[in-house]
């Protein structure tokens, strides 16, 4: 069956190069959520890196203002591995808001050390090797009943079907939240990455606020039943129990709950769509896999690459420095571009295709670099993995039967819908 | 050519003999010794070569660096005798290393 996205892509590819091309260098603005809608902005970076890689962009929604983009691979290691330099403190997306305001939370991915290792390390041992072994047969189980539950001869949304049901139920086994409401996990993550000033369709920021209370009120009840118990291995009662973190306050409390929420969810959400819908465009890599199942293992993190569910992170410059030739200013705002660096020839080879046997396959941006990499990335590994090695036990064919949707974000960078049809 | 040996978590060995010059990472994941992921390819970046150096050596292979102490940090299970694999280089006064390897890489 002929893919038929893959023709359309070619001819608005062209034209979409040819744009990126005609606009003055100064005018390029990678975060324009309209490029992430289109899926245009590869062309944009694919200039930047060519010309100007280290660039003063300029967004028109207030609160991004100005920021430089970082779009080579190995500009955005130095950045990453240079938090001295480069601060996470004023938060790690591209929006300003004014001091006090409600909508910025403490977490401590916008935290720099002492502070951030501490509460790291709080975290960290949720992720730890036993317990990854101990949830295996779980994940297992899980997906196999929701891919066995699947319809088929029928169109539907692989998003909410597969993606949302599979990584709802993980992080509902992280937090040992109660599974009758684990579709709450969902919704409150949608209310954290929301923001009304690039997607007009988003709540106010009042009513998101609200909504994050509610989760607050939630977490906390299940906090005070945790915290007059035994330690488990559960998120909360870690968080309750562990000494740096067991005195956290209530804004800090949701601003951690929110960035493990976020961080186990729509990332690995959209690697799950994302990872479909390339198989898909690429069928000599399905044919591959297919031929040879224990590819699975660096099929993942080409996923990982390819989907780059976090476009960007921010930092800001504590010092007057230099970076790729220019001059940046103390407290100077810059976003590594991952998704830049993962498509920079000069670090991964032939980074434009999607390559299901590469021989370093990790060596991709998406779960950053640094003391802030990813803490849960071998989870989100685990989980990918196990949902593609029961795909490939029992469907022969996945069919995509039309376009996906793309989120309107230049940060969170997923699909709400890819309309998939399973023939019996 | 200094020889180095890996003593995985599960207790099984595998030693390999590297041109001097060659890091300890690079030792493991060229000779494909499980355990040992590399996925920064040696920057001091993800902290997934992480080893344990057997106290024979630890006078022998140096000091942290700054870098690497700030990366220790982040792996699962840190003690006094960690090191990243990729900031130690093999030579021959190092012939002979023994390193054991955590459960897993992070």
């Amino acid at each position: 069956m002929k893919p038929i996205a893959l023709v359309e892509s070619a001819t608005t590819g062209a034209a979409a190069r040819a744009r990126a091309a005609a606009l003055p260098l100064a005018e390029l603005n990678p975060a324009d959520p309209q490029g992430f809608v289109d899926d245009t902005v590869g062309y944009v970076f694919e200039r930047l890196r060519r010309e100007d890689p280290v660039h003063r962009s300029h967004s028109p929604i207030p609160g991004i203002d100005t920021y430089w983009s970082v779009t080579r691979y190995r500009d955005i290691m130095q950045v990453d591995t240079s938090h001295g330099i480069y601060s996470s403190e004023d938060g790690i997306t591209l929006m300003d808001f004014p001091p006090g305001d409600e909508q910025k939370l403490p977490m401590f991915i916008a935290m720099d050390p002492p502070k951030h290792d501490e509460q790291r390390k709080a975290v960290g041992p949720i992720v730890a090797p036993a317990n990854l072994n101990n949830w295996q047969g779980l994940i297992r189980e899980r997906t196999v009943r929701v891919l066995d539950g699947l319809p088929r001869d029928e169109t539907f949304n692989w998003v909410d079907k597969v993606s949302i049901e599979l990584t709802t139920y993980m992080l509902a086994t992280l937090f040992d939240f109660p599974l009758q409401d684990r579709r709450l996990l969902t919704h409150w993550s949608d209310m954290a990455t929301s923001n009304k000033l690039t997607n007009p369709d988003a709540p106010e920021p009042e009513v998101r606020m609200a909504e994050l209370r509610k989760m607050l009120e939630y977490f906390t009840r299940l906090w005070n039943e945790r915290i007059n118990a035994p330690p488990r291995t559960d998120l909360v009662s870690m968080l309750a129990h562990g000494p740096a973190t067991k005195n956290m306050g209530s804004t800090e409390y949701m601003g951690n709950l929110i960035l493990l929420i976020v961080g186990g969810n729509d990332t690995t959400r959209n690697s799950m769509t994302g990872g479909l819908l390339a198989l898909h465009e690429h069928p000599q890599e399905m044919s591959k896999l297919r031929a040879n199942p224990a590819l699975v293992d660096s099929l993942v993190p080409e996923i990982i690459r390819w989907q780059t569910p976090l476009a960007y992170m921010r930092r800001s410059a504590l010092v007057d420095t230099e970076l790729g030739g220019k001059q940046i200013r103390k407290g100077d705002k810059l976003a590594m571009w991952y998704l830049s660096g993962n498509r920079d020839e000069s670090a991964i080879p032939d980074p434009n295709r999607f390559i299901i046997d590469r021989e370093r396959p990790r060596q991709h941006l998406s779960f950053g670099f640094g003391i802030h990499r990813c803490v849960g990335n071998r989870l989100a590994e685990l989980q990918l993995k196990i949902l593609w090695e029961e795909i490939l036990r029992r469907f022969e064919v996945i069919e995509v039967v039309g376009k996906p949707t793309r989120i309107r974000s230049a940060f969170v960078r997923g699909f709400s819908d890819l309309p998939v049809r399973i023939p019996s | 050519m200094p020889k180095v040996t890996f003593i995985a978590f599960t207790g099984s060995v595998h030693t390999v003999e590297v041109p001097a010059g060659t890091t300890l990472m690079r030792a493991a994941t060229d000779n494909r010794v499980p355990g040992i992921d590399g996925d920064c390819g040696g920057n001091c970046a993800c902290a997934t070569c992480h080893v344990y150096i057997d106290p024979d050596w630890s006078d022998r292979v140096g000091a942290r660096g700054a870098t690497e102490d700030d990366m220790l940090n982040i792996v699962a299970e840190p003690r006094g005798n960690s090191r990243l694999a990729c900031q130690i280089t093999l030579t021959d006064a190092l012939n002979g290393l023994i390193v054991s390897l955590p459960e897993a890489q992070h």
